[in-house]
């Protein structure tokens, strides 16, 4: 996927939207990229939800780094990069997408009760119609074939995303944040997981 | 060490709104903390919880926000410094220690913090501004914007109180309280022990009693003045240029995060225009105000919810401007909390630019993913019993705070009215009185100590019949698992079916609803009883840590 012009080319702020299921660890992957954009310097914003939202409802949260960085919230249309922890909850951060938006999408169904399955082909279909960026990645399953658990799919797809080049952050920076956020008892695992990612 | 506890001046570290808070109040040297938990203030008092040992600080979670406040109003009156944190429901409990406490003052500096949730994202029971209480009980309101100022503002709310001898109150909303942003520690120096203040007998100042309260509200009415006085002068009012035209005939002026949107819908409009940026909402800069808007043609005022300083400014204008043109409301909303889109569109009308919002078009539609229990809750378990016990039975179901709320949700569907903290209760034996229908109300453990205890004591007191359920999973769920007075490990547990006893209640079981047949007979048999009944439904939290 050709994506180096689309950063080259970007304005400064770097708008990131991250949507999931309540205990998908959200919030620790807006710590680890927050950590990452301050070791690079950079001014940063974000915003996340506590509270009722977290019990296995839906989840987004927000992260913006650049220069100079006043909303916490990204503003409807300007999201870079939004990845769906889940397969269906990207489609709910689809007010931030925009013609230059990649997504990132985990290859993962948390079933939604008394409701019809959505093919994971008809949500990567629409999103590419917003901007021709969508990749489906099997993140989930990969990280517990490689690493017998899938907690860490995320952290899988925020360091494939900084090794592709779609995060404007050295994979290092992310490295030395994972370092600082990640607990000493999942260090490893994380650290792996970086390794993984950049075999990829 | 704890991260908030490192004494390390000039680092650069990222913080949360309500940490920052918290390093702001260590960076102050507050003594002692008292909170209630509530989203999205929650991480306040947690994190005292956890590093008020390490740091000296004198730490308690109160049983509900009126207690909190008082404790604190009792370590102020001893000359402690004091903080007290809840979120805005909170601060309707604790209104009424509160306005006595505005009026005697602080003796130790005393600083109140209240988090409002715009959209209610956290909130079940209404969409509060808690700025409507700044002027009930003329109290002193600081609103930052940012993380960063959550802990400036702090230590300046402290030395207010310190120099005006006032309780002051620092405001946040969702966004600011859950904001995370870079910012530069100050030096941190550790209390070497916990500290012993003295309590100093002083009727005059402690003692509300007419005719002396009268005094008081005169004093503190002069308090307020002098602050206004240092509020005109004080960079927590600022005016922010930026590179606009010292002719520009338009400007703005925001409060909270609304001011942060303003930047942003600046940026993206590719203009400047001059904000006066309030962080005083009460006292107001009444002067500051006035001389910014004093050359201007038209005025935007962005804040989030209701029109509170836009009713200020056009109160403002019609001494120093009366031809003002003023906007707010009539280009945002009132209901729910601001974006920056929403900002940004209604700047481009306040300036008469076309904006088009991106809209993405997009065939497919998530449906609505509904909070759940966690797997293993017990609560599954009592829903499920009451749901067989009663089925057929047309029971009125009484739902209460906590994260048996949801009941309410698919697909339990057991919740036919809620409000507020020990409110099924009270709501139950009115409907009773009123009606005389069947009724089961749930409450959790946490809320009965919160405010259930007076309700129970009423419905004894004046007979009514409802089926009470007590979920005693023994911790404060829904907020993040905080220990109450019940719960296991406390220092003292009380035990819920003492005080259900004490309370003159004669019908009580305690089951654990493991015990599905048992659980459900007692429902059955308590259904048709001519007092009220209780059942504590008892099976612990999957969260909580054994000891
Ligand atoms: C006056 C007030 N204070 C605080 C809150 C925040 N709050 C929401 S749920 C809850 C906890 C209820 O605990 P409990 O009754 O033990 O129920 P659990 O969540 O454990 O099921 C609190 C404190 C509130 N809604 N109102």
């Amino acid at each position: 996927m050709a994506n180096k012009s689309i950063l080259k080319t970007k304005k400064e702020d770097y708008n990131i939207v991250i949507a999931g299921t309540g205990g998908q660890g959200v919030i620790t992957l807006l710590q680890v990229l927050a950590e990452a954009a301050l070791i690079e310097g950079k001014d940063i914003k974000t915003s996340e939800l506590h509270g009722l939202s977290q019990r296995g409802g839906s989840v987004e949260v927000h992260v913006r780094f650049g220069e100079r960085i006043y909303s916490p919230l990204v503003m409807r249309g300007k999201a870079d990069l939004v990845i769906g922890l889940e397969t269906q909850e990207v489609l709910r951060a689809l007010d931030y997408a925009g013609p230059q938006t990649v997504f990132l999408v985990n290859k993962y169904f948390v079933p939604i009760p008394l409701e019809k399955k959505m093919t994971e082909g008809e949500i990567v279909d629409n999103l590419k119609k917003i901007s021709g960026k969508a990749e489906l990645i099997p993140a989930s399953d990969i990280c517990q074939e490689s690493l017998g658990t899938s907690v860490v799919a995320g952290i899988y797809l925020i360091c494939l995303a900084a090794n592709k080049d779609f995060i404007p952050l050295k994979p290092e920076s992310i490295k030395d944040a994972i370092k600082k956020v990640i607990p000493q008892k999942y260090l490893e695992l994380n650290l792996k997981t970086f390794e993984l990612a950049k075999q990829k | 060490m704890d991260e908030l506890l490192v004494n390390d001046p000039g680092k650069k570290v990222i913080l949360m709104g309500n940490d920052a808070i918290v390093r702001g109040a260590l960076e102050s040297g507050v003594q002692f903390v008292a909170t209630y938990p509530g989203t999205p203030a929650s991480e306040i008092g947690n994190d005292f919880y956890r590093i008020s040992k390490e740091a000296n600080v004198i730490f308690e979670f109160s049983t509900n926000e009126k207690v909190a406040m008082e404790v604190a109003a009792g370590s102020s009156f001893s000359g402690l410094k004091t903080l007290v944190a809840m979120k805005n429901f909170g601060l309707n409990v604790a209104s009424d220690p509160l306005l006595p406490f505005i009026y005697t003052g602080s003796k130790g500096p005393t600083v109140i913090f209240i988090a409002d949730d715009p959209s209610c994202h956290s909130s079940a029971q209404s969409e509060e501004n808690t700025r409507a209480f700044s002027y009930l009980g003329h109290i002193p309101t600081l609103e930052p914007a940012d993380a960063k100022e959550c802990k400036e503002f702090t230590k300046i709310a402290f030395d207010l109180s310190e120099k005006f001898q006032i309780p002051v109150m620092v405001r946040t909303t969702t966004r600011v309280a859950h904001q995370k942003m870079p910012m530069v520690l100050g030096e941190y120096k550790k209390n070497s022990s916990l500290a012993r203040g003295e309590f100093v007998k002083d009727a005059n100042r402690f003692v509300t009693l007419p005719p002396r309260v009268l005094g008081m509200k005169t004093e503190l009415i002069e308090k307020i003045k002098k602050m206004q006085l240092a509020f005109e002068k004080s960079n927590l009012n600022f005016i922010d240029r930026g590179s606009s035209k010292a002719t520009e005939k338009r400007g703005i002026i925001a409060s909270g995060v609304a001011y942060l949107y303003v930047k942003e819908a600046l940026k993206e409009l590719g203009l400047d225009l001059p904000i006066l940026k309030v962080g005083t909402f009460y006292p107001l800069p009444e002067k500051k105000i006035q001389s910014f808007i004093k050359g201007l043609k038209n005025i935007l005022v962005a804040e989030e919810l209701e029109p509170y300083l836009e009713k200020e400014v056009a109160r403002l204008a019609k001494d120093a401007n009366c031809k003002l043109e003023i906007h707010g409301k009539d280009l945002l909303p009132e209901v729910g909390e601001l974006r920056p889109e929403y900002v940004t569109l209604a700047l481009a009308k306040f300036l008469g630019k076309k904006y088009v919002l991106p809209r993405i078009k997009t065939k497919l539609a998530v449906p609505k993913r509904f909070p759940q229990l966690c797997p293993g809750c017990p609560y599954w378990l009592v829903f499920g019993g009451v749901k067989k016990a009663t089925e057929g039975k047309n029971v009125i179901y009484g739902g209460d705070i906590g994260c048996y709320m949801l009941a309410g949700m698919p697909p339990h569907f057991l919740q036919d009215y809620l409000s507020c903290m020990g409110s099924s209760i009270g709501i139950g034996h009115g409907i009773k009185r009123a009606t005389g229908q069947k009724l089961v109300s749930f409450i959790g453990d946490g809320t009965f100590f919160h405010a259930g205890i007076p309700a129970l004591i009423n419905t004894v007191y004046n007979q009514s019949n409802p089926l009470i359920i007590i979920l005693e999973n023994e911790i404060t769920a829904m907020t993040g698992h905080q220990p109450h007075p019940g719960a296991l490990g406390a220092k003292v547990e009380i035990k819920i079916e003492d005080v259900v006893t004490a309370c003159g209640v004669k019908n009580l079981k305690i089951i654990d609803p493991v015990q599905q047949q048992e659980f459900i007979a007692a429902i059955d048999e308590f259904l048709e009883k001519p007092e009220v009944s209780v059942i504590i439904a008892r099976h612990p939290c999957k969260f909580v840590k054994k000891v």
